[in-house]
């Protein structure tokens, strides 16, 4: 067993593990931050994407002993006082979802996506950067609108943000 | 996965100790390769060396008429570092078309190159751009590096530090794409380098990447797809799977090959 200590939405947490604990498990099982997802053995699907230090990562292909020190957001760090991301909000409006299972890696990548392209996103972009997510329901039409959606959104509930764009 | 012992050391020094002493063990660096293969039980490391916390393996510096690139540095950071954006786009464009961003933000050039996957973008360009492979120990030509199927010519516990890519005045990548993996079905890597023109294959060779030297004597004459325009590309050597046949892998080469040199000597 090892030591590993890092902040996950904002709170410093550490635990003894094996070094085999994969991210993903540690956020399940031992912090009991069920809302990250296993969907495949692969490394494929996306439903276990979290942002590390910022960027986001599929958690069920990185050690948590690798993370030792790092920043953690998941999908519970996303809502605060009780009111939904402007990206979980979206995705409720345009249905961007049916079962629910790849949403919370969607709305992780979806977030990323933002950071790195900006509030302003065409369909082509979207599709494109969503290629590590994979969703078994929705065929991705309701997936892709919510987070053209979302994007605006989070534009206009940061405007200092948009200033600087 | 089986359980192992893991060790993190925050200098080369100590990484490459660590390796001559500890029994069976594996490098980590960005584990897009090592974990999933761990997982299926394929590998079975006794320990991990972790190299995430060695900085003086990762980095993008522009040095000359070179770009030398540190073995961690992630695939989105070749992406978009602005300098290889300028001196070389062909390889910040090969660096986007690996995977997805999420395998991007993890996957590094040194972990690719010593995986040598025949499928993988990275040795097409190391190959075709004739970069240098600098080790802990050694310093190795691409051509001599990547020696076949997942083998190069690194020995027991030597370590990748960095690549050397000379820049080359023209020079592009064109890759079709597995729809499922991401990974190349085929991808052809071309690059001129005054008189000196290199074209190199990805995806397609049963012994991983290899050059297209009639290819590359038909653009010596004049660097133009028309210049390759009736050429064939033999099937023998080359992969077969329920994804393509050798046959089809041969066009799709050719095809490739074409599409690069349209789009390098346009640049
Ligand atoms: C879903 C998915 C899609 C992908 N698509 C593509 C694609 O389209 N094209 C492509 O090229 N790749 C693709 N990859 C592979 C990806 O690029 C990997 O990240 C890469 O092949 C391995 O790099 P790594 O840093 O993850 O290495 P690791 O997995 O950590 O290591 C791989 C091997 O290299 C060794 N190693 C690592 N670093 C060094 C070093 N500095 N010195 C010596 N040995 C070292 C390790 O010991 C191990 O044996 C994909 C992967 C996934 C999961
Ligand atoms: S669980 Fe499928 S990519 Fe991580
Ligand atoms: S909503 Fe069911 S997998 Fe995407």
């Amino acid at each position: 067993m090892t030591t590993v200590s890092m902040t996950v939405n904002g709170k410093a947490v550490s635990a003894d593990i094996e070094p085999r604990t994969l991210l993903v498990q540690f956020l399940r099982e031992n912090l009991r931050l069920t809302g990250t997802h296993v969907g495949c053995d692969t490394s494929q699907c996306g439903a276990c994407v979290v942002h590390l230090d910022g960027q986001a990562v599929k958690s069920c292909t990185v050690l948590a002993l690798s993370c030792d020190g790092a920043t953690v957001g998941t999908i519970e760090g996303l809502a605060s006082d009780g009111a939904l991301h402007p990206m979980q909000e979206a995705f409720r409006e345009h249905h961007g979802l049916q079962c629910g299972f790849c949403t919370p890696g969607m709305i992780m990548s979806a977030v990323d996506i933002v950071a790195r392209c900006g509030h302003h996103l065409d369909e082509q972009t979207i599709r494109e950067e969503l290629e590590g997510n994979i969703c078994r329901c929705t065929g991705y039409h309701n997936i892709v609108k919510a987070i053209a959606a979302g994007a605006e959104a989070m534009g206009a509930s940061s405007p200092m943000q948009h200033a600087a764009e | 996965m089986y359980a192992f012992d893991y060790h993190r050391p925050d200098s080369l020094r100590k990484a490459a100790s660590l390796a001559a002493t500890v029994e069976d063990a594996k490098f980590l660096a960005g584990g897009h390769t090592l974990l999933p293969t761990m997982k299926q039980r394929l590998a079975s490391p006794s320990a991990l060396i972790d190299l995430n916390r060695v900085k003086e393996l990762a980095g993008i510096e522009l040095r000359g008429r070179t770009i030398v690139i540190g073995a961690m540095t992630r695939h989105a950071s070749v992406e978009q570092s602005p300098e290889i954006q300028q001196a070389l786009p062909a390889l910040a464009e090969l660096a986007h078309l690996i995977g997805d961003p999420q395998v991007r933000h993890r996957g590094t050039i040194g972990g690719s190159i010593a995986n040598n996957d025949p499928a993988a973008d990275y040795p097409a360009a190391c190959v075709a751009l004739g970069a240098t492979i600098v080790t802990n120990k050694r310093k190795l030509a691409a051509d001599e590096f990547f020696t076949g199927l997942f083998d190069t010519a690194l020995e027991d516990g030597e370590i990748i530090t960095k690549v050397v890519f000379p820049v080359a005045s023209r020079a592009a990548y064109a890759k079709f794409r597995n729809p499922a993996s991401r990974y190349a079905l085929a991808g052809v890597f071309v690059a001129k380098r005054g008189s000196d023109i290199r074209v190199a294959v990805t995806g397609a060779g049963e012994s991983g990447v290899f050059r297209l030297p009639e290819f590359e004597e038909a653009l010596k004459k004049r660097f133009s797809p028309k210049s390759i325009e009736g050429l064939k590309v033999s099937p023998d050597g080359l992969i077969g799977d329920i994804h393509a046949d050798p046959a089809y892998r041969a066009q799709l080469v050719a095809v490739m090959a074409r599409r690069a040199v349209a789009k390098a000597a346009a640049r």
